[in-house]
């Protein structure tokens, strides 16, 4: 052990300095050459400032597609799903008091055309995301809150649904963000 | 579903065409010969040795070995309590983020000085970017390099022939961290900046003023240089609270591909290593078919129950046609959500893409049932061992069904070597049960400790604590987040039971392979059982499901499958 010892205390030092030093600034420099700079994928706000695009945002408003539900409330402070069990009674209470709330707010919908993603909180508790359907079943109802024909507003998610990555990988998408954020800019 | 199967199956393939050159350059760097990786990584490492003191030509016996890598290990424990407990005042910390607890710090010491992640805090809340980077990421590089070493010292005892030197440690473990781990990590970790993970050293918490006017804060750091050492060195400590679930840890199909090619890449690279190492890629074909037999049964029950759904929701009459989203993060689905989930439980890696809490009963009880085994691939270096154990296990087992005296690749098993392998094969199951059954009791007892443990009731409640041991005994690190975990019981009595299920699964093995590579050569017989033939592969994973089915099949019946049955 004694001999060991000065070896295994200089061979830490050694190695903290290029594994946790230089290691980590290669990487910070090399950042700075890619085009997000290592700051995220950011959206600039003509009005100055800027969203992050990855990180989920909460709307509440009726001219605004809905995100999902979230255990954070979309505090990107930290992060973090329910946690909850497939049988949980008081999940299974919550769940069903969801799926009221947004049958009220959209008449007409019927609830087997309720996708679970609307209903359900995300894993990190900052999904950027929703389903294409889950922004279709919602299109009515912000139509109706903007004046606006539906079947454009269901044009304008069908323009921002994006694509699987090669037509395969991962799955169809629509960033609630983006969308919305297209949608102010209507006329 | 159909296109989830197919994008699923093109990743698990992409991964093992990557794993075989990437074997074969492994072999080559722990057989010493000389490589073009010399030139890039020589001078480094010659430099590291040099300021170190060391000699990394000097053959040692696997006690030597043993000794050296218990001594440096102790280094590191020290270091990095050190630092948990006194990142309040330590430099680096943007976010005035608090000194840990003792029991805290002794907990997450101990998870990543093991290669796990149990993480009893939250990222970004509970470290500093100064312990990020020099406690977890540098345990990421040098756990990882550890368990690697470790298992080259039981290639080297493999090898058919007479010795008692088996290699340097401090080279076998250097040139693992330098010449495996950092350029593959480099890579991918370019990849991550490129798709949208923070890469800034200098400033905390961000605040954005959202669309509809709430302002809310970001955390943000160094993420990405971690998140590329975590899964390739099978580590899986994610930067933020939830992992690779987080949008920023894991922004797109592509990262998630990437990550997801990482956590199992050199597990299984290893495997073809060994074949090329040992001139015997006859040995790595059985191994590596009774692995991937294992793993993807495992996984088409996972992927099928996740696509199903949960049944009380399709009782509620909405649509579940992308299968059960809770916890779930939409740009990856179930499918992927499920192949992450069978990949980081069979390697003892424990990053994750999705609440496991949240997952439906039967794809609960096959995380636990991989985590069981822990054997299907496992963890960098170790995983490679906890097989061993079972090789030893099934010669014994045919060797006593021909009626011979057990033997593996020329060296005879014996008292010795099977007494130590099954003290081995028990800690694990012993370890699991006793925990559980412990805070099982604690719990159903009503004793105040306990009252606010659970997230869920019933027999779910049961799976979060059995979990939570499992993982820590398969020095995984994914948990049923839902238990609270961060207090005085789950900090020590799992920190102790990652301690116990690290050493002694390195040390057994190890001595295992030095008693027998000490032991004579035997020429083959008409009697021999080989152990490179496909017959040899099926009883090792027969033995390994009998194990797993005896020892585990009550705890799963009391939770997730109980569960399953109760919808």
């Amino acid at each position: 052990m004694k001999q060991n010892l000065v070896p295994a205390l200089r061979l830490t030092l050694v190695t903290l300095v290029i594994f946790s030093g230089l290691y980590t600034l290669v990487l910070w420099a090399a950042a700075q050459a890619l085009p997000t700079h290592g700051l995220g994928e950011r959206i600039e706000r003509s009005e100055g400032g800027y969203f992050y695009a990855n990180i989920g945002q909460v709307f509440t408003e009726e001219r605004y597609f809905w995100s999902r539900p979230s255990a954070v409330d979309y505090n990107a402070a930290g992060s973090g799903g329910s946690n909850k069990g497939p049988t949980n009674p008081d999940y299974l209470a919550t769940v069903q008091a969801r799926i009221d709330t947004f049958l009220a707010h959209h008449p007409g919908v019927r609830r087997a055309d309720i996708p679970a993603d609307l209903v359900t909180a995300s894993g990190s508790g900052l999904d950027p995301n929703i389903s294409p359907q889950a922004a279709l079943v919602q299109a009515a109802r912000v139509a109706g809150a903007r004046g606006l024909e539906v079947s454009r507003v269901e044009a304008l998610v069908r323009q921002n649904t994006e694509p699987r990555l090669f037509g395969i990988f991962g799955k169809e998408k629509i960033n609630v963000l983006r969308l919305n954020l297209a949608l102010d800019a209507m006329k | 579903m159909l296109l989830e199967i197919v994008s699923i199956t093109l990743v698990f393939a992409a991964i093992v065409v990557l794993a075989w050159p990437l074997g074969k350059y492994i072999a080559a760097v722990y057989a010493g010969e000389r490589h073009w990786s010399d030139r890039v990584f020589g001078p480094l490492e010659r430099l590291s040795f040099r300021l170190s003191g060391i000699d990394p030509s000097r053959e040692m016996t696997w006690q030597e070995h043993l000794r050296t890598l218990l001594t440096i290990n102790v280094v590191w424990f020290f270091w990095s309590m050190f630092v948990l407990m006194n990142q309040g005042w330590l430099p680096w910390n943007p976010d005035g983020n608090p000194s840990m607890t003792p029991d805290l710090a002794f907990n997450t010491t101990a998870s990543f000085i093991v290669n796990c992640n149990l993480q009893h805090y939250s990222g970004e809340s509970g470290l500093s970017y100064f312990s990020q980077i020099f406690a977890i990421m540098f345990f990421q590089f040098v756990s990882a390099g550890t368990g690697m070493a470790a298992g080259a010292v039981v290639f080297n005892a493999m090898r058919q022939r007479t010795a008692a030197q088996l290699g340097n440690f401090y080279d076998y473990f250097l040139k693992s961290c330098t010449r495996i781990l950092l350029p593959v990590s480099f890579v991918a970790t370019l990849v991550l900046i490129a798709e949208g993970t923070p890469m800034n050293l200098f400033e905390g918490k961000d605040t954005v003023t959202t669309l509809q006017g709430d302002t809310v804060q970001v955390s943000r750091g160094p993420a990405a240089a971690m998140i590329a050492i975590k899964q390739a060195g099978t580590n899986g400590g994610g930067y933020f609270g939830v992992n690779s679930a987080h949008p920023l840890e894991n922004p797109t199909a592509l990262t998630n591909a990437v990550e997801n090619i990482l956590i199992l890449l050199i597990p299984i690279a290893f495997i073809f290593a060994l074949g090329f190492y040992l001139k015997n890629r006859r040995l790595a074909r059985v191994i590596f078919g009774a692995m991937t037999l294992g793993f993807l049964m495992i996984l088409a029950v996972t992927i099928w129950s996740e696509f199903q759904g949960n049944p009380n929701l399709n009782r509620m009459g909405i649509s579940q046609t992308e299968g059960s989203m809770e916890g779930k993060e939409v740009r990856l689905g179930a499918g992927f959500s499920a192949l992450w989930a069978i990949s980081t439980t069979a390697t003892s890696n424990g990053s994750v893409n999705a609440m496991h809490d949240s997952f439906t009963p039967l794809g609960g009880a096959m995380q636990l049932l991989d985590m069981m085994i822990n054997a299907l691939y496992g963890g960098v270096g170790v995983g490679f061992l906890n097989f061993y154990i079972f090789i030893i296990l099934s010669a014994f087992i045919g060797g006593l069904m021909v009626g011979r005296t057990p033997e593996l690749l020329g060296k005879k098993v014996e008292a010795r070597e099977m007494k130590i392998a099954m003290l081995v094969a028990l800690l694990h199951p012993f370890l699991i049960l006793v925990g559980t059954a412990i805070a099982a009791w604690l719990s159903a007892s009503g004793n105040p400790m306990a009252a606010n443990w659970l997230n869920n009731p019933g027999y779910h409640g049961f799976s979060e604590m059995l979990y939570e041991f499992t993982s820590a005994s398969a020095n995984n690190g994914s948990g049923f987040e839902g238990l609270a975990d961060n207090n005085p019981f789950w900090n020590i009595s799992t920190g102790i039971v990652l301690l116990l299920s690290r050493y002694l699964p390195i040390i057994g093995p190890v001595a295992i392979a030095g008693l027998m590579a000490a032991k004579k050569t035997i020429p083959e017989s008409a009697g021999t059982l080989r152990s490179d033939s496909a017959t040899f592969g099926i009883l090792i994973l027969t033995v390994i499901f009998i194990l797993a089915a005896l020892a585990f099949f009550p705890a799963l019946a009391l939770g997730p499958l109980a569960e399953h049955f109760s919808f």
